[in-house]
């Protein structure tokens, strides 16, 4: 696959917005994998987290924005905990997922949540869930 | 030790669908000999501590917790993990991000500063109480129970705003079960996710999930798992009908909270500890080991 890399992209502001937002440096990642290798739901995301770093330091904020991945993140931390350099793909996904539901969008809405899981679930899976995923 | 009184935080999930968890944990701190004080005011923590410094409105909710218990003392503890969580860390932003805490307090109309030291209630044991006391405070021991101390996420991360024990090895929820006479078995998946708030859209991750925790620890020999989270509890109870069905090879087993295992080696009388408030059935494990 040819990649084109154009010095606009890597500067990309929407990447400076989203590192501001996190408070993460996506240029700190070297690219060992222990994110992606440690995190639980890699196995379902479009774009695992390691990939998620390098598509940020390339600009590409529009296919990470597409890809499943900020949805699927438990917010285990075992990305954050194993990184070598400190960064939190947990936080960049959070950051994410914030723009999304700051503009009024949601993942899941409240209608569609089925009633038997509100009736049974613990009030911790509710407000968690509502606050990840509910504009 | 003198009677102590610890000033407690509920949470939402404790006061309903995990009563279970909040009576178990109250009677046996009475029988070891401290009082666990809920808070006269309180409200929910939220439920997840927000990932992203740039998200301060996601802390007053915990903040408010945190400015009331203080009216209350300087301890605080609380059982479900993730408000352990959230508190802890909310608290350490207050106490150390002059800024930050400014405008929390500027949001709540209080002058928090984060002097409050939060505990969880395993770390009472082993820090104010001491597990050399549970353990003599023993009356029916868990003798021969192969038990899993299933640690999951927000009990351990991250390590440097929480660090109740080492992140990658921790020792703190075995220790207590060894207290209990019961045998901790060492498995994989300890403190890897159970698929959290998924529960709410994602059925398939937090059984794979899930799954994963339960395999690994029936693989490694448990006939019991034990849990500090009613989120965790609800998903592995939830998911291991399903777990069972897709391999045949495995055995289902009892998921109870660490207080009702505390209980019940405590001698409180098993009527008590609102196992039938479980989904899965700890009484034949019980019956097999002549413990019932
Ligand atoms: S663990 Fe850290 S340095 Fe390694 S790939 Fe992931 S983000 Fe990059
Ligand atoms: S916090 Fe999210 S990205 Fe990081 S390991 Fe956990 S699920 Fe994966």
């Amino acid at each position: 696959m040819k990649i084109r890399i154009a010095n606009d992209d890597i500067q990309s502001l929407e990447v400076r917005r989203l590192e501001r937002v996190s408070g993460e440096d996506v240029k700190r990642c070297y690219q060992c994998g222990n994110c992606s290798g440690g995190c639980p739901v890699s196995y379902a995301m479009e774009i695992p987290p390691t990939k998620v770093m390098r598509f940020l330091q390339l600009g590409n904020i529009e296919d990470v924005r597409k890809a499943n991945t900020m949805w699927l993140c438990v917010g285990c931390l075992q990305c954050y905990s194993r990184c070598p350099q400190g960064v939190s793909v947990a936080a960049i996904l959070e950051g994410l997922r914030q723009e999304v539901l700051r503009k009024g969008a949601s993942k899941t809405e409240v209608r569609d949540v089925p009633f038997p899981f509100l009736k049974k679930a613990p009030q911790q899976a509710i407000v968690c869930g509502f606050r990840k995923f509910v504009g | 030790m003198e009677h102590m009184k610890i000033p407690y935080y509920p949470g939402c999930t404790l006061n309903t669908v995990a009563k279970q968890f909040d009576t178990s944990a109250r009677e046996a701190a009475s029988i070891i000999g401290f009082e666990m004080k809920e808070l006269s005011q309180w409200n929910c923590c939220g439920a997840t501590f927000p990932l992203t410094p740039d998200n301060v409105i996601g802390l007053t909710a915990p903040a408010k917790v945190l400015s009331s218990a203080r009216k209350e003392g300087d301890t605080l503890t609380t059982l479900c993990s993730v408000c352990y969580n959230v508190l802890k860390r909310t608290n350490k932003v207050i106490r150390d991000n002059k800024e930050k805490r400014n405008v929390i307090n500027g949001f709540i109309e209080e002058e928090y500063d984060g002097s409050v030291n939060i505990l969880h209630y395993l770390e009472v044991l082993r820090d104010k109480v001491g597990f050399d006391k549970v353990k003599g405070a023993v009356k029916r021991p868990l003798k021969g129970i192969k038990a899993a101390t299933y640690y999951g996420c927000m009990l351990l991360r991250p390590f440097e705003d929480i660090g109740i024990d080492k992140a990658e090895s921790p020792t703190i929820f075995e220790d207590l079960l060894r207290a209990l006479g019961a045998e901790p078995v060492e498995f994989a998946n300890k403190i890897e996710c159970c698929g959290a708030h998924l529960a709410m859209n994602n059925e398939e991750v937090v059984t794979n999930l899930s799954g994963k925790v339960m395999t690994s620890a029936v693989d490694a020999g448990a006939e019991l798992i034990v849990t500090t989270c009613p989120l965790c509890q609800f998903n592995l109870e939830k998911s291991q009908p399903r777990v069972a069905e897709s391999d045949t090879g495995y055995t289902p087993v009892p998921v109870v909270y660490f207080t009702q295992a505390l209980g019940l080696a405590l001698g409180q009388d098993i009527e008590t500890l609102g196992f039938e408030k479980n989904s899965s059935d700890i009484m034949p494990l019980l019956k097999k080991k002549g413990i019932a």
